[in-house]
């Protein structure tokens, strides 16, 4: 496990040292800082996808919940200005945790596959958007400043869209590595015959997963829309491909049970070096869709090889081999 | 132990297996659609309308179908909207060479068939799971298009070639309804009719004891993914034709309408069931909502809550009745 | 309240402390089965009570209660005489009732010391877990069980003794008064199933009450103090090991007296059919060398882990050999896919019947003409007539008892599934059939329905290969027998004069110096 993400790193090291030989600047402190804030909201959803992955589930409607999201509070802060950012953060939170819910439940309760059970979820909350919308656009000037200026804001050196980053992934790290609900996760998907044996409750912790996705996806519906200065219906769309993209590069199994946060932000970061990297060097953007699509095959075909179980080595011969 | 007991081939009979069946359920809700829609609108029964609305389903369904094949085997292909992308990226390649019909059909297949076998090739060869595999190559053959054509698109081509797409047959029959009716009958003598049909259920069912009983599991996995590929192609060919341009941007988010039209269908996404008439009549259900909404003029975003609640009550309503009314199982 | 066993059942000794656990008129009922009719157990401190009976006399079933999986529809649980419920598996285990089951259930990618603390993991003061803490206890309860595993070290990467150490170990974690071992030396090889004999004595020594499910006749007697046994789902009767035999406790369990003996073989071995030479594989057996003739019954012994079933499998065309030559019928045979050995004539039963031999969810006839299908189409297309034809043809040789040929085979009972996956072998017309260890975990009077099965194949012409890791089984019905040990054939010898212990030692690589001598390993065809 350690092991690849090593390799992960030292990969998005070497492309980061191979692009500064020709253009330095991308090496500086600063611009990586740059590239990390760029990736931040990536970070995110990916911490709460490699959650739901880890149960052996899916979630494609992950960027449909943050678009919903966005607009439901970039609509309240053109209508209310007065609303304190906090506290429609915080709506975004609990909006995004209740439809993440909603899939929850359905696999839960209703032994949904949790492919079909999001596969619904995602059009019903992207049309969600436009029933709310109207079709209309929230843009910049409708914004109030507080709201389009938060994520931008500096804290000792870092915008605090950065720093939300880093609580999310401490948060997530936390709850997966230290509470008993992070270790049924991965109990969950790893064997989830021999869990419901040890006492987990396999519906309610993969519930649970949806719930944690949701929430972060939520919370990245404002950062989304405070960050671009702009909300419409289509914001995020396809972004729940990276996001899983940026799992499984990091090592996240779909077969559940393996993957750690380290991974998953590695996993988001290649990505968001590979994204900051290709104008820098002048190669078309067009280029990325391509290269990302490449490092998810790699990753899996490496991640393949790592999860085979050996066959037995019977012979004496062949053992040290 | 000499009285010969004779067990007897079926255990209900042949109306009473087709009435609880899936494909039953789903007619019924056709039906009521359709009666529906004509109540709701004036403009419903028109044939030049309804032909029309054939043309929301048609190309889909030409996919669906290879796909149904697939997931009955406990695979799933989600790059086929991106196959579309690349292969119709190619016919305008091979257009601006000079190309001809033919030369542009043959190229729409074989690119088709070309990004199939590498599918196929990943899921059996290198062994990778074919749902992020399939994710992978998604953004690969989608991106390739976008290499090639940036925010560009091909036009300009030949009026022979518009008749896949835009041609009829007879009256208001299009080119491509007969196609997607010769693609049910085939697709569907292939699952039903014959041992490879049989193999797609074995496998979905159990790979391992499929395998031991000397099927060849790889095999039939790389044809399907073959299949699958050849199809995305030749819906390419149908759409291209039907638009008059290329663009990479192309069948965006198809994939996602084809497995909703596959699992509505009764083809369980975890492998093993389902049938071909089964998608014969989601492909109709599917279009007549997007068509009677259209006509009521409902956007399309919003149509597509609908068609995601149906996917969910389809799925989850059979489940809450067996929850709320368990059914004891035969000994 | 105390048990007072009133029943014309034999009484068990009441003389002597209250049971830990006692269970009374127990009944459970499944659609159209009664899997469970009023059954009682006892269980008593530092006591190894065994469990014996028939498959489907219940024993699953009262598992998987005590466990909490199930509820049962009527009686009671009584915990030191205190009536409990065991709603959940949860439940089950803070009430202190374990069970260790022949397959692990246990969490490949978690370390050993979270696999013996998950669910109940100790904390800190904010309620996190308390890693340092976890890893300190999970060293002790290593200790406690014997083990020396690291408890860092990944679950996946130990063996199966290891794995069940582990369990067990989690067992003693959880504080539990009742340990359950439900086939535990299925997998084993004899060192470490001492070890775990060892093991059960310790337990014992601590007071904790073992229910032990076991098909072994000497390990029930070797480690039981007391024996229960049930028989259709009721309660047959119960006593100390001390005082009943083995011929009554078969007696008990069958309901009538079963003669251990083998069928016996009559027909002589006709020429050879199957030579394989030189047949290596770079990790799983090296070097092998043997020859089966028409009519006769090879059975290949060793240790589980002794490269038999891998042979098989590559025989069977799901392995590619590094090197080797089979032929059949003098022909050389290039098997690179089970399809193709299916159309050479070779058949292979798994072991795993029920994962690797019928595909529950489709019907009977399906199943059956599986691999036979290119016979019963015409042209790639399905022929359902012929299909039905086939089947039925099969399936009533094999006297099968089903509701119709199109029901799901997931419906039938054990028995039965058995016979749909022998018939679908039958009907393609085999040569050679390979049965890896196909009496394993079936009860007496079954195995001497299959062992007069296989004996019909052979004198019908059909050579038949047989691995067993039963000796009574393997030296009662070969003709020859070959003996692995680590990927290698070290020896071959004719039924004639063999004996357990010659094979036993060959298998285990005791006593003689060189793995083959020239005396053990006879040419094929040689009399003794």
């Amino acid at each position: 496990m350690k092991s690849r993400e090593l390799l992960l790193a030292l990969i998005i090291a070497g492309l980061v040292g191979l692009v500064a030989t020709r253009f330095p600047g991308f090496a500086r402190p600063a611009n990586l800082a740059a590239v990390l804030n760029d990736t931040a909201i990536l970070i995110v959803l990916a911490l709460g996808q490699m959650a739901v992955i880890l149960t052996k589930c899916i979630d494609l409607s992950v960027a449909a919940n943050l678009a919903l999201n966005g607009m439901v509070v970039a609509m309240l802060n053109a209508a209310y200005p007065g609303i304190p950012i906090p506290a429609l953060m915080l709506l975004a939170l609990v909006l995004g945790a209740a439809l993440g819910a909603v899939n929850g439940l359905m696999v839960w309760k209703l032994d949904i596959p949790p492919i079909v059970a999001t596969l619904g979820t995602l059009t019903i909350y992207r049309g969600a958007i436009f029933l709310l919308s109207g079709g209309a656009w929230v843009n910049a000037h409708e914004m109030s400043p507080a709201f389009k200026a938060l994520p931008r804001a500096s804290l000792a050196g870092l915008p605090v869209l950065t720093w939300i980053a880093i609580v999310a992934v401490l948060a997530v790290w936390l709850v997966l590595t230290r509470t008993p609900l992070g270790r049924a996760f991965y109990a969950v998907g790893g064997n989830p015959n021999a869990a419901v044996y040890t006492g987990i409750d396999v519906g309610r912790t993969r519930c649970a997963a949806f719930v944690l996705a949701g929430a972060l996806a939520g919370v990245c519906g404002y950062l989304w829309v405070a960050r671009y200065a702009v909300a419409y219906v289509d914001i995020a769309g396809g972004f729940e491909l990276d996001v899983i993209a940026a799992c499984v590069i990091g090592g996240v199994s779909i077969a559940g049970g393996i993957g750690s946060v380290g991974g998953a932000i590695l996993g988001a970061l290649f990505l968001g070096v590979i994204k900051n990297a290709l104008p820098v060097v002048d190669i078309s953007p067009f280029w990325q869709l391509a290269i990302s699509g490449s490092a998810i095959i790699a990753a899996v075909a490496f991640n393949a090889r790592a999860e085979r179980t050996r066959g037995r080595v019977i012979l004496k011969s062949a053992e040290h081999a | 132990m000499t009285e010969a007991r004779r067990i007897p081939d079926h255990l209900e009979s042949r109306t009473s297996r087709l009435l609880k069946s899936w494909e039953a359920l789903l007619l019924a809700l056709a039906v009521a659609i359709f009666v529906a829609n004509s109540l709701a609108s004036p403009y419903f029964l028109n044939p030049w309308n309804l032909s029309d609305a054939t043309f929301n389903f048609t190309e889909k369904a030409m996919i669906a179908f290879p796909m149904a094949l697939l997931i009955v085997a406990g695979e799933i292909d989600l790059s086929v909207a991106a196959i579309i992308a690349l292969a119709s990226t190619a016919m305008g390649a091979a257009l601006q060479l000079g190309a001809g019909t033919p030369a542009l059909v043959a190229t729409g297949l074989g690119t088709g068939l070309l990004c199939g076998a590498f599918n196929g090739l990943l899921v059996t060869r290198l062994g990778l799971p074919s749902i992020v595999a399939t994710i992978g190559t998604m953004s690969l053959f989608r991106g390739i298009a976008f290499i090639v054509l940036g925010d560009q698109a091909y036009t300009g081509y030949p009026e022979s070639f518009a008749w896949f797409g835009q041609g009829y047959v007879a009256w208001v029959i299009s080119a491509e309804f007969v196609l997607f009716w010769i693609l049910a009958a085939l697709f569907g003598v292939l699952l039903h009719r014959t041992s490879l049909g049989r193999a797609v259920y074995a496998i979905g069912n159990n790979p391992t004891a499929a395998l031991f009983s000397g099927i060849r599991v790889a095999r039939v996995k790389f044809l399907l993914f073959l299949m699958t590929g050849l199809l995305s192609g030749l819906a390419a060919v149908c759409l291209t034709s039907r638009l008059g341009s290329t663009r990479p941007s192309i069948a965006l988010g198809w994939e996602l309408e084809i497995v909703t039209m596959v699992v509505l269908g009764g083809v369980s996404i975890l492998g093993g069931s389902g049938s071909i008439p089964g998608v014969v009549i989601a492909a109709f259900v599917l279009g007549m909502v997007t068509f009677g909404l259209g006509l009521l003029n409902v956007p399309g975003i919003v149509m597509s809550i609908f068609v995601g609640l149906l996917l969910i009550a389809v799925i989850a309503l059979p489940r809450l009745a067996a929850r709320l009314w368990p059914r004891s199982r035969h000994a | 309240m105390l048990l007072n066993p009133v029943s014309d059942a034999p009484t068990p000794g009441v003389a002597g402390p209250a049971p830990v656990l006692a269970l009374d008129g127990i009944a459970k009922s499944f659609p159209g089965v009664k899997a469970l009719d009023g059954v009682r157990l006892e269980l008593h401190r530092g006591e190894v009570t065994a469990l014996v009976g028939e498959n489907g006399a219940g024993k699953s079933t009262i598992v998987k209660i005590l466990t909490g999986i199930y509820q049962p529809d009527a009686g009671e649980i009584l915990l030191d005489g205190t009536p409990v419920r065991l709603p959940t598996p949860h439940a089950a285990a803070a009430a202190g009732v374990t069970a260790i089951h022949q397959e692990t259930v246990l969490f490949d990618d978690l370390s050993v010391a979270e696999n013996i603390f998950l669910g109940h993991a100790p904390r800190t003061r904010l309620g996190l877990i308390d890693w340092p803490a976890l890893t300190a206890r999970a060293r002790e309860m290593l200790a406690r069980v014997g083990a020396e595993i690291d408890p860092k070290a990944r679950l996946r990467d130990l063996g199966i003794a290891s794995k069940h150490l582990v369990a067990v170990a989690r067992a003693l974690s959880i504080d539990a008064r009742v340990v359950i071992m439900d086939e535990p030396t299925a997998a084993l090889s004899h060192k470490e199933i001492a070890e775990l004999y060892d093991l059960v004595e310790r337990l014992k020594a601590e007071g904790k009450a073992i229910l032990f499910i076991s098909h072994k006749f000497d390990e029930i007697f070797r480690i039981a103090d007391r024996y229960t046994v049930f028989r259709d789902g009721r309660f047959i009767g119960a006593g100390r090991m001390a005082e009943v035999s083995e011929a009554e406790l078969v007696r008990l369990m069958v309901g009538r007296p079963i003669d251990a003996i083998f069928p016996k073989r009559t027909t002589e071995p006709g020429d050879e059919i199957l030579r394989v030479v030189g047949y290596s594989h770079p990790t799983e057996f090296d070097g092998v060398d043997f020859s089966l003739r028409r009519g006769e019954i090879l059975g290949f012994y060793g240790l589980v882990g002794a490269g038999r079933s891998e042979l098989m499998q590559a025989l069977f065309g799901v392995t590619r050999p590094s090197r080797g030559v089979v032929r059949i019928d003098g022909e050389i045979a290039v098997i690179r896919s089970p399809a193709a050995a299916i159309a050479r004539g070779i058949v292979y039963v798994p072991e795993d019947r029920g994962q690797q031999g019928a595909i529950r969810a489709m019907p009977i006839f399906q199943n059956v003409t599986l691999p036979s299908l290119h016979r019963t189409s015409r042209r790639g297309f399905l022929r359902l007539a012929e299909e039905f034809r086939l089947a039925r043809e099969y399936t009533s040789r094999l006297d099968l008892r089903a509701a119709a040929l199109d029901q799901e085979v997931g419906q039938l009972s054990g028995g039965n599934q058995q016979k749909v996956v022998i018939a679908k072998w039958l009907a393609t017309r085999p040569r050679v059939i390979i049965l890896d260890e196909p009496t394993k975990g079936i009860d007496i009077g079954s195995k001497a329905a299959v062992h007069a099965f296989m004996a019909e194949l052979a004198s019908q012409g059909l050579a038949v290969i047989m691995v067993s890791s039963e000796i009574p089984e393997i030296l009662g019905m070969s003709d020859r027998v070959i003996v692995m040990r680590e990927g290698r054939i070290v020896g071959e010898y004719p039924r004639a004069g063999l004996t357990p212990e010659r094979l036993v030692r060959a298998a285990a690589g005791i006593g003689g110096t060189a793995p083959t001598t020239a005396t053990d390993r006879r040419a094929p065809g040689a009399r003794p």
